[in-house]
């Protein structure tokens, strides 16, 4: 039997607790921490409290339909908080994945939130979102890696029937 | 649900596991423009699977250690965030890069409303999104100009930056009614949209009683608005005759520009006319 040196055992026993902490935290779905700045006028329109509240709500909403519906390969749980190129694009994207064999589990941790834009005809809102989140890619149901990524987000949502949805959803490099 | 939350536990205690083995960073561009071939080398020997990740795009390639990976031109088109992993026999290099929009090829151009008064001030809102080739939003400036043409020949011009990838303006309604061209210009790529500016409110009302046997014929003037503007045929116009205590009403569009009726000729009458906000003259008959 090979011998372990005793400082690399420890190191391994450390790193998998760390991991185990760690996994803990990835799979409790904890709620993500959001900042939403204040913005009374973002552009050409007066931006009411409810308005803002009702849009960060549907926003956030929008990550939790993203992340089941590439955790299980399945596009149609977009319907509800997407539509248009933002809808296209993701489902593209799972479809992309259930050829390759793989699936994605997108954990959002931390959303920084601005709202930027409110179209003076009231139909299209913009959001920046400084967020956080943690990435595990699997392929064929075997982990490859997670990858904790910060990044901002650029989102324009419109209003239907009784929510706003998520119409385009791009990094907007910092 | 205690299976579910125990089977990805262990699947994510593996990854972390295998991500201890992780490598230094993958030597990756930080930024490429969308649609755009590109190549990196990589290090070592043996096979490796490449997978590049995010919303926007999810890619999965063979790839041979101590070659180059190369990215053929439309490959990665999706503008975001990306994570790109290369799992290798004993190690996993990551990366992180973003994909940015192209080149400005399309205008979603949202111009409300498409019907509205003339000489409104602010009454016409111009919104553009701009896109590149991929459907991405351009989200550097770019200069956008609006055009508002009216049937006489006038002409408004603004211009305006597009901030995150939208540029707005607001615009007056013309003095006179009639179909305006609204256009948005990018570069050489151009949208249009048709404003309809219809007359407003008339400016005043005012109508001539004569008589007829034993009715009163009613005519109003020819109606305009505060512009000059006809007032469109079909505006309703009402005439009310109050006479011993009782009253009556009737409503007639405009024919021609006019409204006319006839109502009894009853001594001490008073009759009204009126359309929309708008009063017009009182009449004592006879």
């Amino acid at each position: 039997m090979m011998k372990i040196p005793w400082a690399r055992r420890y190191g391994a026993l450390l790193l998998a607790t760390g991991a185990i902490l760690s996994g803990i935290r990835l799979l409790a779905d904890e709620e993500p921490a959001v900042r939403v700045a204040n913005a009374d006028s973002v552009g050409p329109r007066m931006l009411e409290v409810q308005t803002r509240t009702a849009v960060v709500r549907d926003y956030l909403a929008a990550w939790q339909s993203l992340s089941h519906a590439f955790n299980e390969n399945n596009a149609s749980v977009l319907d509800a908080d997407f539509t248009g190129i933002a809808r296209e694009k993701l489902s593209d994207t799972i479809e992309g994945q259930q050829k390759l064999g793989i699936r994605t589990h997108y954990q959002d941790r931390k959303h920084d939130i601005r709202l930027v834009f409110y179209s003076p005809e009231g139909l299209s809102i913009q959001l920046l979102d400084t967020v956080e989140y943690d990435v595990l890619i699997l392929d064929h149901d075997k982990p490859q890696a997670t990858q904790h990524v910060r990044t901002q987000y650029l989102a324009v949502l419109t209003p239907t029937e009784v929510r706003w949805k998520v119409r385009i959803l791009q990094s907007a490099p910092q | 649900m205690k299976l579910r939350f125990s089977s990805m536990l262990a699947i994510w205690v593996a990854a972390a596991i295998a991500g201890f083995a992780q490598a230094p960073s993958l030597e990756w561009p930080k930024t490429i423009e969308a649609g755009r071939s590109f190549s990196v080398s990589t290090a070592g020997d043996g096979k490796a699977v490449l997978y590049i990740v995010g919303p926007g795009q999810a890619l999965r390639r063979d790839v041979q250690l101590g070659q180059k990976i190369v990215l053929a031109a439309g490959e990665i088109h999706n503008a975001g965030h990306y994570s790109a992993l290369l799992v290798g026999p004993s190690s996993t290099q990551t990366a992180d890069f973003d994909v940015t929009a192209s080149q400005t090829s399309n205008l979603s151009f949202l111009a409300k409303p498409s019907r509205l008064p003339v000489d409104l001030h602010d009454g016409i809102s111009g919104v553009v999104y701009v896109f590149d080739a991929f459907q991405n939003l351009v989200l550097t400036s770019t200069e956008v100009s609006f055009e508002l043409s009216e049937g006489g020949g006038a002409t408004q011009t603004r211009t305006a930056s597009t901030h995150y990838g939208a540029a707005w303006v607001r615009l007056d309604s013309a003095p006179k009614s009639g179909v305006a061209q609204f256009l948005a210009r990018a570069g050489n790529i151009v949208e249009r949209r048709v404003v309809q500016e219809v007359p407003g409110d008339p400016c005043s009302l005012r109508m001539s009683a004569r008589r007829s046997g034993t009715l009163i014929e009613l005519e109003t003037e020819p109606l305009r608005d505060c512009k000059g503007n006809a007032v469109p045929d079909g505006t309703i116009v009402t005439f009310t005759e109050r006479s011993n205590g009782t009253e009556s009403t009737v409503d007639v569009p405009l024919k021609r520009g006019v409204a006319r009726t006839n109502l009894p000729a009853s001594d001490g009458a008073t009759i009204s006319v009126a359309t929309g906000v708008v009063m017009g003259n009182e009449i004592r008959w006879p």
